[in-house]
């Protein structure tokens, strides 16, 4: 939902816009970059390079079009609580360590199910880990076992 | 005539056990994610795709196009009940819907949205299956530089004229054309910006770049503004039954919201956000109780709910005939038909004949099914929004995870959609437009390659795209549509959202 009505108007040099805009144009010399080293030629019309110049100018113009925004008034984001979204990035990172340690996926599931309902506010984390495992259990025996998909199996997994 | 016989010999096939099991799931599922605020149908069918990658196309093609339609459905419960849109095409439905609900007219709101999103989507699906095959037999005689040129068209409508700002719109389709660049290219086996990573050799899958904008992105946006204070469902009072004063003041609007959901659906710059806004202000114009609007008029109701349905209906359109999505669930569907290595089209009303026309008798069936259910189940939707924020968003992020580490159980994957996850958080925190991203990832490399093919026919000579009268009218009507919000300050009215 795009429709918030309590931001408020920023004045003088909008930085977020700023920040966005070198992206874009870092991101267009990269792309340049990339299709300049290019070294397969087509025969006839445009080779694969063409369409890398053309996004990398065309991320180039949009910079540029964000750094002239910038003078504008822009828009003021809210506020955030950073510790959820912190509480999310930690999330995250149990489940891609859990796999990359290869413990398996309901390990995995579970700390990423926990922390991310802690991340919105709940307060009983060993409950939480209890039911995300649980609720991991099931859905690992649902899709390994009845819909033949590959979740990572860990030393847990390979028991049931 | 033909369409006739074909769409005859489509319910044979779609009046199949199985494939009526898989319509009933789809309905429910796509009712219950409409209803649960957060995710949309975008969301699911992306969710669900690793998942039926095993499944038979026609099942899961029935299955998605019913999650597609009980979606839409489901959104207004939670418009009407809770006064917070399950999905942006709702957002009208909320204004008179909640005032009703609050009067404890709750039940007629709830029954002339349902019966309103019937009729229209009935009188949609018959438009879906009449002007199909007539699109079809334009679209065969195309060149890839008339597609060149639809693809340009798509381009600048998703992300130029209706986004909050022009500027805006197009870095994200920018951004998505920058992630189709990623992979090796197909017309010459170049390798682009891969990086020397393998798993970027093969591009960068849709499935993850939806999952990651939405899920991921949503959740921790969410998160980050704690928007998750509880919020009571109004409980319904009284009879759900409209009275006859109730019928009288809906049908019309229930027409003329069908009237304009489905062609606006069908234009490339389509979604359900702009009919529904529409039928809306029609519909104020039109009432003869004009001082009821903004205290709950079944009419804001029964327009905008017709109008949203038969857009989504509309927009089917050229998914199917031309392989164009016009809305984020058009994009992730159009992920759906590769996945099983079909390619939405005019080819496909050839190819995969008896499979597209068992998928709109389906859609048929699928909105017959909503009428039935969703009335006297309307008690266990709301049950559904009972369920603890924190927990409905920690279920989303496990399938959002589960779904991509099916699909491709590997570290970089699974780091791509958190990166993704940020990259839609950004997004949404400055007001970006995540549905141009998708669009521009799937259109991006068709594009490309629809020119280069082009270009190789007239042995390299670019003005092969004017000479043609086909594409150069498109590529004129691109043009326009991208300076025109620049020139025209007041398009900024039409503000799309994406589900």
């Amino acid at each position: 939902m795009a429709t918030e009505i309590h931001r408020g108007i920023h004045h003088g040099l909008h930085r977020p816009t700023v920040i966005i805009g070198l992206g874009l144009i870092a991101l267009a010399a990269v792309t340049w970059n990339d299709a300049r080293g290019m070294t397969i030629r087509a025969n006839y019309g445009v080779g694969a390079d063409a369409a890398s110049y053309f996004v990398a100018l065309f991320l180039a113009v949009l910079g540029l079009g964000h750094l002239i925004a910038a003078f504008r008034p822009g828009i003021e984001a809210d506020e955030a609580d950073w510790g959820a979204v912190a509480w999310i990035g930690l999330a995250l990172a149990g489940l891609i360590g859990a796999i990359w340690a290869g413990f398996g996926f309901i390990l995995g599931s579970t700390l990423l199910f926990a922390f991310t309902a802690r991340a919105f506010g709940r307060r009983a984390l060993i409950v939480d880990l209890l039911f995300g495992a649980v609720l991991s259990t099931a859905i690992f025996l649902l899709f390994n076992k009845l819909l033949q998909l590959a979740l990572p199996l860990g030393p847990l997994e390979r028991l049931i | 005539m033909d369409a006739l016989f074909q769409l005859l010999n489509g319910f044979g096939d779609a009046l199949a056990p199985m494939n009526l099991v898989f319509a009933a799931i789809g309905v429910l599922l796509g009712t219950a994610v409409g209803v649960l605020p957060g995710i949309g149908p975008a969301l699911t069918v992306a969710l669900l795709l690793p998942v039926t990658f095993k499944m038979d196309p026609g099942g899961s093609l029935i299955m998605f196009a019913g999650i597609y339609y009980g979606g839409m459905y489901g959104g207004s419960t939670t418009a009407i009940l809770l006064n917070t849109p399950g999905e942006a095409a709702s957002v009208v439905t909320a204004i008179e819907g909640n005032q009703m609900a609050r009067k404890g007219r709750g039940g007629p709101a709830l029954a002339t949205a349902a019966i309103g999103s019937f009729v229209a989507a009935l009188i949609a699906t018959i438009g879906l299956a009449f002007l199909a095959p007539i699109l079809v037999k334009i679209a065969v005689r195309f060149g890839p530089w008339d597609y060149f040129g639809l693809m340009l068209i798509a381009f600048v409508t998703v992300s130029a004229t209706f986004g909050s700002s022009p500027l805006r719109g197009l870095t994200s389709l920018g951004i998505g054309l920058w992630l189709g660049l990623i992979g090796i290219d197909q017309l010459t086996g170049q390798t682009r910006l891969a990086f020397g990573i393998p798993n970027l050799f093969d591009g960068i899958e849709v499935t993850t770049l939806a999952v990651g904008l939405f899920a991921i992105g949503e959740a921790l946006h969410v998160a980050s503004r704690h928007l998750f204070a509880p919020e009571k469902p109004i409980p319904i009072k009284g009879s759900i039954w409209m009275t006859a004063s109730d019928w009288r003041r809906s049908w019309k609007p229930w027409l003329r919201g069908a009237g304009i959901g489905f062609p606006i659906g069908a234009l490339p710059a389509g979604g359900a956000e702009i009919p529904t806004f529409l039928s809306y202000t029609t519909e104020r114009k039109l009432s003869r109780h004009p001082e009821e609007f903004g205290q709950g008029a079944i009419e804001g109701v029964a327009g905008p709910e017709a109008a949203n349905n038969a857009s989504a209906a509309g927009s089917l359109v050229p998914l199917l005939t031309l392989g164009l999505p016009t809305s984020a669930t058009a994009a992730v569907m159009l992920a759906g038909f590769q996945q099983y290595n079909i390619q939405p089209g005019p080819l496909l009303f050839v190819q995969h004949a008896s499979l597209v026309w068992a998928l709109i008798a389906s859609l048929f069936i699928a909105n017959i099914m909503l009428l039935v259910l969703n009335l006297p189940l309307v008690g266990l939707w709301v049950q559904l929004l009972k369920i603890p924020l924190p927990w409905l968003y920690a279920g989303i992020l496990l399938f959002a995870t589960m779904g991509t580490i099916a699909a491709n159980p590997s570290v970089v994957e699974l780091l791509l959609l958190s990166g993704f996850g940020v990259l839609g958080f950004v997004m949404r925190r400055y007001d970006y437009p995540v549905a141009p991203a998708i669009v521009g990832l799937i259109l991006g490399p068709m594009a490309d390659s629809q020119l280069r093919r082009a270009l190789q026919m007239s042995q390299g000579d670019p003005m092969i795209l004017l000479q043609h009268p086909g594409s150069a009218t498109m590529i004129g009507i691109a043009l326009v549509a991208l300076v025109a919000p620049f020139v025209f300050k007041g398009l900024s009215r039409f503000r799309q959202d994406e589900d």
